[in-house]
């Protein structure tokens, strides 16, 4: 009998066999995501699609920035690195340059990748940096109290808005797909299978990939409004959400409480940065240039 | 220490971390069979845990596991179960 299952009848743990443990820093669970978050299932997904991908684990890297998502990187068993506050998608553009070998992943929140660190995504989409960009939207500022987010919808009271909120929220896969990004995406916790799929879809792509994921956060958004735990929510994402793959992203707009639309939006191929740089040069430059980064296929 | 192997009444289990479950219900509100319930007891930081209440139910999908945010449960087939253990090499 394996030791799994008599540990399972002893009423014990069994670390052994869940399929998601290897991805994980052992020491550092339980994380500090609150009960009903949202994060913690979108992490189980992507370890899942690290899963599906078969990718080569040392040959990838994930950066964080600060916020809730941004201590992602802190709990994977990956090489990660947590960034200062809004820079996860510069220091992944150096990453990726200064080593074009590594399949390089931002894993980070709505505040941080679209407040404090906007202009660096706008950019590094228009260039197509090669960046699987992975935004966890939880519509407010969760670790530092629930102040009002760039993608808080317009009704909600939060810790700054407390007669409701008035500012018009951002549309994250329009923002996404008007820079220029290959690949655009937007799944809640509650669409698990799609999620993981999405994410490895993403890890196997090239050129700038984002995804959107809509997660609770049950402390400071549901609570403060009156909605419910973080399961309330996840079952209203079940009931509204509408599945529209290749919708026109202009059009996908979160109101609050309204229809969600999720699915994939935008799939698409354009030369990525360092590949543009290649063939320039090459044209500028001729025998003198020796082209720069990996190995492309044909060549 | 042998223990009996267990009855099987359904098609899988699951396995559940106690002391590191937050008891979000997240498993039991999107099991598929609704074969979970939370336990009597509590555990070491004061949350009810998952427990199979209802084993002939448990197809061992692993949709659990999928939705855990705490990474605490997963589900497995029998059969996937029984696989991997004739692949463990026997012990000495």
């Amino acid at each position: 009998m394996s030791e799994s299952l008599e540990l399972h009848l002893a009423g014990e743990e069994s670390a052994l066999d869940n399929p998601v443990l290897p991805y994980l820093r052992q020491d550092r669970i339980p994380h500090i995501w609150c009960p009903g978050c949202g994060i913690g299932t979108s992490v189980n997904c992507f370890c899942r699609a690290l899963t599906d991908s078969a990718l080569d684990l040392d040959k990838l890297a994930i950066v964080s920035g600060i916020g809730c998502t941004g201590r992602t990187a802190g709990y994977l068993n990956l090489d990660s690195f947590h960034t200062t506050h809004g820079r996860a998608i510069p220091f992944a553009t150096g990453l990726k340059l200064a080593n074009p070998e590594l399949n390089v992943v931002v894993y980070s929140g709505d505040g941080d990748l679209f407040a404090i660190g906007g202009n660096h995504f706008f950019h590094a989409a228009r260039r197509n940096m090669d960046l699987l960009v992975i935004c966890v939207n939880n519509f407010t500022y969760g670790m530092t109290g629930g102040q009002v987010a760039p993608t808080t919808p317009v009704g909600p009271t939060q810790t700054t808005m407390p007669l409701g909120n008035f500012e018009n929220p951002f549309n994250l896969p329009f923002i996404a797909d008007a820079c220029g990004a290959t690949y655009v995406a937007r799944w809640t916790v509650y669409h698990v299978r799609q999620l993981a799929k999405a994410m490895k879809e993403g890890l196997l792509k090239k050129g700038f990939r984002f995804i959107e994921v809509m997660a609770p956060c049950p402390t400071l958004y549901s609570r403060r409004n009156r909605l419910g735990d973080g399961v309330d929510q996840v079952k209203y994402y079940k009931e509204n959400s509408v599945i529209k793959n290749g919708i026109d992203t202009k059009d996908i707009g979160l109101g609050y409480q309204g229809e969600i639309v999720v699915g994939k939006f935008v799939d698409r191929e354009r030369p990525t940065w360092l590949e543009a740089m290649d063939d320039h040069f090459s044209a500028v430059l001729g025998d003198r240039y020796t082209p720069y980064g990996p190995m492309r296929e044909g060549e | 220490m042998t223990v009996e192997e267990p009855i099987r009444k359904g098609k899988g289990t699951v396995f559940v971390r106690h002391e590191i479950c937050k008891g979000c219900s997240y498993c039991l509100d999107f099991c598929p069979t609704h074969a979970l319930d939370f336990s009597q007891d509590f555990n070491q930081k004061g949350y009810h845990y998952p427990v199979l209440a209802r084993e002939e139910a448990c197809t061992g999908c692993d949709m659990c596991g999928l939705f855990c945010p705490d990474f605490a449960i997963y589900g497995v087939r029998w059969k996937d179960l029984d696989a991997q253990r004739t692949a463990l090499p026997t012990e000495p």
